[in-house]
């Protein structure tokens, strides 16, 4: 079956469930997911599920949260329908502008509602995962504003390529540790960070950024993220009339994609689609797309699709864009990709850079380097859907934080 | 039955404690593991605990965590590490081995038919970090099937409940992790963990072993006083760190010299 083309995409056969009932009281989609932890952490994840629920439904908690996000992030993010990049691709092409929010990306959503649930628990210490600097920046800047201490790990290879980003969290008042140990990129600061929980699990709240980790994270993460899709679904029927034809993000842990597709699940003629850092291409090893070429296996507390070799070692993954550089996925992905409900596709660093320009050229808008994923794989499936069809992109954060790269990549000195 | 557990009744009747010690597989070298093996064997332990290095070793400490690195850089995999285990048994038949690691591992070489190669090769249990007994029951049936004990952790955060259910789902014995936080930590209360081996005891009639934060042969004959067994590794990975992938000979005779260290002063009790 072609990916790509928008004839193939149907529901799984037997849908006899529905999406939002998922993951089941096991932490589970399906096969993926789960709780895969040292015992150490089994008590304070139980802890941690059993007060997400009960925060979860009250009115107190929801209302604090949304206030932050309206007042503090600004959303509702924008609709915005790119006129010229529509003309040039062929379909009818909308931005979520996530770009829009505070601290540059979809990344504060989440870290807002973590941080507020760990301001509920009473817990006075921060500590969070970072890749690329977002998540780190977003944790940092929310930490500040409720007086939290704030540690932030982040792989001693990404400080170097990050720099502007680990200033901006030191500015914040927040400790980053670069991390020495493995390929130092983000998979090897998670571990340090569950290292960190582990011993200081007392006064301590790690926040992860994606949805990935032990549930009950990926459900908690998701749920702080729908606000994507839930604003864009009703802002796409009050603009337009309709749903989109298809919904296209990036997925590196893929919270940004879970965010935007959540509202979508169940609306079965809306298409999804996730680009994955195809890197140098899926087929030269040089990359970071488990859900392409990967297999199920067990890391960071889930059972997920993972990129390793024959002997169940995660392997070094590679992209153009900090933020996709990671050799797992969140489980609900793994399992959305198992129903066929989902289409990924792994988006070469070469396409994604192509899209990154197209961007700014077309609409005065610059994209962070994993959004130009999404982007790219919009301009692939643009002509397979025609004029008249709605292609829905989540532009999940902006770019000003890529430009020291994409210089670098293109021999410019700055 | 595995070895685990006649080595259990054996030494309560002697009124002795088990010395577990624990190394990485293929650290320093893959070539030094089997002659360390039985370097440790000769300096007074009862069983060993044989790290499975991964690339990702979130519940262990810098020391163990560089081990796993170490032995990576040789690519020792589950593969090799079962053929040293089957060397190991071809001149010792009685010394239980456990392998210590993580899940993903052994799922790449497929659970059943890593259950099957580690009996033929003479693994007495399997200790996996990240599989706690709420993911574990398909492992254990599996592990039982191959007379194979699923050996599981118990933690200062573990409440009495939980206890009980790991306690349905293991056999040989219990490890516990005598303090929050990674291998190696430091800090070790022997007084709080007297209270806690007696409430885990209530629960769990397993054999219980105290493992994390025992540095040397003062710690261990304290937690030997109230536990089954003693389980050493980082402080015992560190002298294997020091002195590296050099003198093989050299690195037998220090690592014997520090077991029967501990070994005099858990018997001096």
């Amino acid at each position: 079956m072609n990916n790509s083309d928008p004839n193939s995409v149907s529901m799984p056969d037997a849908r006899t469930f529905d999406f939002d009932q998922f993951p089941d009281e096991h932490g589970r989609f399906g096969e993926f997911g789960g709780k895969y932890v040292a015992e150490t952490l089994m008590e304070p994840i139980a802890e941690l599920q059993a007060a997400y629920a009960r925060f979860r439904a009250d009115p107190d908690f929801v209302r604090e949260f949304e206030t932050d996000l309206r007042d503090f992030v600004g959303r509702p993010s924008a609709m915005y329908f790119a006129a010229r990049m529509s003309e040039a691709y062929g379909a009818q092409i909308w931005f979520k502008r996530e770009d829009l929010n505070h601290t540059g990306a979809h990344k504060i959503n989440n870290a807002i509602g973590q941080a507020l649930l760990a301001k509920r628990l009473g817990k006075t210490r921060i500590i969070a995962e970072t890749g690329a600097g977002q998540h780190g920046v977003a944790t940092a800047t929310i930490a500040a504003r409720l007086g939290l201490e704030c540690v932030i790990y982040m792989g001693a290879e990404d400080i170097e390529r990050q720099q502007p980003n680990v200033f901006r969290m030191k500015l914040l008042g927040a400790t980053v540790v670069p991390v020495e140990s493995g390929t130092r990129t983000l998979k090897d600061a998670l571990n340090e960070a569950m290292r960190d929980w582990v011993t200081n699990v007392d006064n301590t709240f790690y926040i992860i950024g994606t949805v990935a980790g032990p549930h009950p994270y990926p459900q908690m993460v998701r749920d702080f993220q729908s606000v994507i899709g839930t604003e864009a679904r009703a802002q796409m029927l009050e603009k337009t009339g309709r749903l989109p034809d298809a919904v296209v993000a990036c997925v590196g842990g893929g919270s940004n994609a879970i965010g935007i597709f959540h509202a979508f699940l169940n609306d079965e003629h809306v298409a999804l689609y996730g680009a994955e850092a195809g890197g140098d291409g899926v087929e030269t090893g040089r990359h970071a797309a488990p859900l392409s070429v990967g297999r199920p296996g067990v890391l960071h507390g889930m059972r997920t699709y993972l990129m390793e070799d024959d002997d169940g070692q995660i392997i070094g993954t590679h992209s153009v864009s900090a933020g996709l550089d990671y050799p797992g996925v969140g489980p609900e992905h793994s399992w959305l990709k198992d129903l066929g409900r989902v289409n990924y596709t792994g988006i070469t660093d070469a396409e994604a850079m192509s899209a990154f320009h197209d961007v700014m050229r077309f609409e005065g808008i610059i994209p962070a380097l994993e959004s130009a994923h999404a982007v790219a794989y919009a301009k692939k499936l643009a002509p397979l859907y025609g004029k008249d069809k709605i292609l829905l992109v989540n532009m999940s954060g902006r770019g000003d934080k890529d430009i020291n790269t994409v210089a670098k990549l293109e021999g410019i000195n700055l | 039955m595995s070895r685990i557990s006649p080595l259990f009744e054996q030494l309560r009747a002697q009124n002795r404690t088990a010395l577990i010690p624990y190394i990485t597989a293929g650290d320093p070298t893959p070539g030094a593991t089997v002659g360390l093996m039985h370097a440790l064997v000769a300096g007074g332990a009862d069983a060993i605990e044989l790290g499975v290095p991964f690339s990702d070793p979130m519940a262990d400490g810098p020391v163990i965590a560089a081990a796993h690195e170490r032995a990576l850089r040789h690519q020792v995999g589950l593969r090799h590490i079962l053929d040293m285990v089957q060397e190991f048994r071809q001149t010792n038949e009685i010394t239980p081995v456990i392998l210590m690691g993580y899940q993903n591992p052994i799922e790449a070489m497929g659970i059943g038919e890593f259950a099957e190669r580690a009996q033929k090769a003479g693994v007495d249990g399997v200790l996996t970090v990240d599989l706690p007994p709420e993911e574990a029951h398909g492992a254990a049936k599996i592990y039982a099937a191959a007379n194979i004990d699923p050996i599981f952790l118990i933690a200062p955060t573990t409440p009495v409940n939980r206890i009980k259910i790991i306690a349905e789902l293991a056999s040989g014995f219990v490890y516990y992790v005598s303090l929050k936080g990674v291998t190696g930590a430091q800090n070790l209360d022997t007084q709080a963990l007297s209270a806690r081996l007696h409430d885990i005891r209530h629960e769990c009639a397993l054999p219980v072993g105290v493992g994390f934060g025992i540095r040397d042969a003062r710690t261990a004959k304290a937690v030997g006083q109230v536990a089954d067994a003693v389980i050493m590794g980082s402080a015992l990975v560190q002298i294997i760190a020091e002195l590296g992938a050099g003198d093989s000979a050299t690195l037998q005779q220090k690592v014997q010299a520090f077991m029967a260290d501990v070994r005099r002063a858990l018997d001096s009790q």
